[in-house]
């Protein structure tokens, strides 16, 4: 009896010390973070640089998680919609930051720090990350969609790049500068199956013909004149002034191919300008040019917005430490140390007003006009022509767009790679998307989901 | 009831086993079955709903359905011919004694030791790669354009791989099959005047009757669940060329996080699988009872 009282008494005694202990030291003395990041360039520098942020957080070790970007989301997910609480850092874009936010899934960033300077995050990429007037992501780097050239090719043939060039234009010059038996293609363009993948092109150039996902009232828009027309243009790009196998090449494989300089253009993400413009990396370096994006009918989502940003699962147990861990590493000081150990060129690029306003950077990298200017112009909450239900340029804001758009993508892929026609593939898929919506209860008089406010 | 349970112990005994065993095939069972009937989107929880068979209907429907049903069949039935015709051509092949006949009996079975995801990443970047690949530069000597083989024959490519994976496992049960056969029996037929393709089709083939049949229904189970392999090499595509059914189940669940329709699609998977094994049975199940 008294023993078993003394020992409780002991272990009372115990416990406050170790509270005592934990309220006393550091707040997060001893506390593991783990961190799901996508094996991109800018986050392995970050990973690269986290020994700092060990060194001055003692205590605090981080377990990093890098994985490919399809196989991260396909984790993340299924981590955070069953609560699995695996991590405490997670790498999310900007598709799934608003709605995972809105689900309460990750922590609310209200009052951040006023060293942390928010105000000097970009307007248009902080709006896609907010909710109901609560951030739930802070912005790690963001890209819009450009044009890249080749300077010298173009001076060979006497061509022009235009500031803002036009889709046909496009064509004329991939016409001109396509010469395979010389290892130089016309254009790369994404082809690889994939709503972040060839769909994020395809839905920029969609929007330039004019076309949209959807109506006022969800009714899927595929079946339309300017999704065939888009279609069928960047089908025909692509097989006459393509790379071979277009159908396999994502963001990563055409940054190869380009920094090889085996493509005269291409339109992808600003972030590979980094890439291009670096003369370890790109066979290609101060010879290539940055434009606009290409638009067609209209200029209205041509470019698209794509943020990838850190955020907190709701089931983090951690998650002091790790707030403060995403705010270090989106902060002003942290863009520095980049600059200082691996150049200004290799900035975390379109987050920040203060990136754009130093010298360096611009001087450093020749992209960076174009990207500021494309993420100023980009507005996620009037994407096109017609009025849509939806927020988002290349993606649409519901849970049911990454079914849609994976099934989208695949068809396209197919064609491209010359299995079925265009104009079939997208009635087929008109009626699967229609289907999947039906389901979803879009266009019952009760909804199931609350539907997004549609934009005026 | 008491009074029997008394009588044999045992039966109580074996009890904890059997439950176990129930449980284990019974949960996961059940709740597929649960999962099969809700509308459950992964992204939005909140809004799962009772729907009846509205999943299987949209299974059915989906536009790479029957494509990729088609594909399973093509897939199963052309590597399981590759592997029973080339296996039992090899295995006849290098039962003669010959120098180093062990170390190439080794080299034979050997793939089957492999990890598919190892074997398809091989097959891929080492062998069938267009710019880079083994294949690309044998047509290269021969003046010929190498051929983008996942992208042009994906399907054929798939079957090569998984031919390659498998033949080896279908060597390994005929050359110990064809150590059995009597060889007194194979003498008697040669000093009756038996040539070599006497032998082989009226001594060897039924010989091997019984191992063919094991190879053909051991294979067909694994072969209605290649996934590792496409998942490596061609993702299902290009387009849905290369889906067969339990990629459109991980299509389902892990690319739509659509939990109701996967569930709706491993059952189909299964019931497909229990249609196409007791079709084989019935075909092949014959020589197993016969003797």
């Amino acid at each position: 009896m008294t023993d078993r009282r003394k020992r409780n008494r002991r272990l009372v005694a115990l416990l406050a010390g170790a509270t005592l202990a934990a309220s006393t030291g550091t707040a997060w003395a001893d506390t593991t973070l783990t961190i799901g990041t996508v094996n991109n360039a800018d986050m392995v520098r970050m990973q690269a640089l986290s020994g700092d942020y060990e060194k001055s957080h003692p205590g605090v070790h981080l377990n990093w998680v890098v994985l490919e970007e399809n196989t991260l989301r396909q984790r993340l997910t299924t981590d955070i919609a069953t609560h699995g609480g695996q991590f405490d850092v997670i790498t999310i874009g900007a598709y799934e930051a608003p709605l995972w936010g809105a689900q309460r899934w990750l922590k609310p960033l209200d009052h951040l720090p006023a060293d942390y300077e928010a105000d000097d995050l970009l307007k248009n990429v902080r709006e896609q990350l907010t909710v109901d007037g609560h951030l739930y992501a802070v912005p790690f780097y963001a890209e819009a969609s450009i044009t890249y050239y080749r300077t010298d090719l173009f001076a060979r043939a006497n061509l022009t790049m235009p500031d803002q060039p036009t889709w046909d234009q496009i064509r004329g010059f991939a016409q001109k500068l396509h010469d395979p038996a010389h290892g130089v293609y016309g254009i790369c363009l994404r082809g690889k199956a994939g709503w972040g993948e060839n769909m994020a092109l395809l839905g920029t150039m969609v929007n330039s013909w004019g076309g949209r996902w959807f109506d006022e009232y969800w009714k899927p828009q595929i079946d339309t004149p300017p999704w065939h027309q888009a279609v069928n243009f960047y089908v025909d790009l692509l097989k006459n002034y393509g790379p071979p196998g277009p159908s396999d090449n994502g963001f990563n494989e055409n940054l190869a191919l380009f920094a090889a300089g085996r493509c005269a253009m291409w339109v992808d993400a600003s972030v590979g300008g980094g890439t291009v413009a670096n003369p370890k990396e790109s066979q290609v370096a101060g010879r290539v040019g940055f434009a606009r994006s290409p638009h067609q009918v209209t200029d209205k989502g041509s470019s698209w917005l794509w943020v990838w940003s850190l955020a907190i699962p709701s089931s983090s147990r951690q998650a002091d430490a790790a707030r403060d861990f995403i705010l270090w590493a989106t902060s002003r000081p942290y863009a520095k140390k980049v600059a200082e150990r691996y150049g200004p060129e290799s900035t975390p690029p379109g987050t920040r007003e203060s990136t754009y306003a130093d010298p360096d950077y611009l001087v450093a990298a020749p992209f960076a006009k174009v990207t500021y200017a494309s993420l100023k112009a980009v507005d996620p909450a009037h994407p096109t022509l017609l009025p849509v239900p939806y927020k988002g340029i290349q993606i649409v804001s519901i849970p049911e767009f990454q079914a849609v758009a994976t099934l989208v993508g695949r068809e396209i892929a197919g064609a491209l790679a010359g299995r079925g026609k265009v104009d079939t593939l997208l009635h087929v898929a008109q009626g699967a998307v229609d289907r999947t919506m039906k389901r979803a209860g879009y266009y019952d008089n009760k909804p199931v989901i609350q539907k997004q406010e549609a934009t005026p | 009831m008491n009074a029997t349970v008394r009588k044999r112990p045992e039966r109580l005994l074996a009890q904890p086993a059997i439950v176990m065993l129930l449980v284990w095939m019974i949960v996961p069972l059940a709740m597929t079955l649960y999962f099969s009937t809700q509308y459950y989107n992964l992204l939005y929880p909140g809004k799962s709903a009772f729907v009846g068979l509205e999943n299987f209907a949209y299974f059915f429907t989906y536009p790479s359905f029957w494509t990729s049903v088609l594909n399973t069949v093509v897939l199963v039935g052309s590597v399981l011919a590759v592997t029973v015709v080339g296996g039992v051509l090899i295995s006849v092949l290098v039962d003669e004694t010959f120098p180093g006949q062990g170390i190439v009996r080794m080299l034979l079975i050997s793939p089957f030791f492999i990890m598919p995801t190892v074997a398809a990443l091989v097959w891929k970047n080492l062998l069938m790669n267009p710019v880079s690949g083994f294949l690309a530069w044998l047509w290269k000597l021969f003046g010929a354009t190498p051929v983008n083989w996942f992208a042009d024959w994906p399907l054929l490519s798939v079957i090569v791989v998984v031919s390659w994976e498998w033949l080896p496992f279908a060597i390994l049960i005929f050359v110990t099959a064809l150590q059995s056969l009597d060889r007194e029996q194979l003498e008697a037929a040669r000093m009756d005047g038996a040539r070599g393709m006497a032998i082989f089709r009226h001594l060897t083939l039924p010989h091997l009757a019984r191992p063919i049949a094991v190879v053909v229904m051991v294979e067909a189970i694994f072969l209605l669940n290649v996934f590792a392999e496409i998942y490596v090499t061609t993702n299902g595509g290009p387009g849905d060329a290369t889906t067969n059914v339990p990629f459109l189940v991980y299509t389902q669940a892990l690319l739509e996080f659509d939990v109701g329709a996967a569930s709706a699609g491993g059952l189909v998977a299964v019931v497909l699988a229990n249609v196409m094994a007791i079709f084989l049975i019935r075909l092949i199940g014959k020589s197993l009872t016969e003797r």
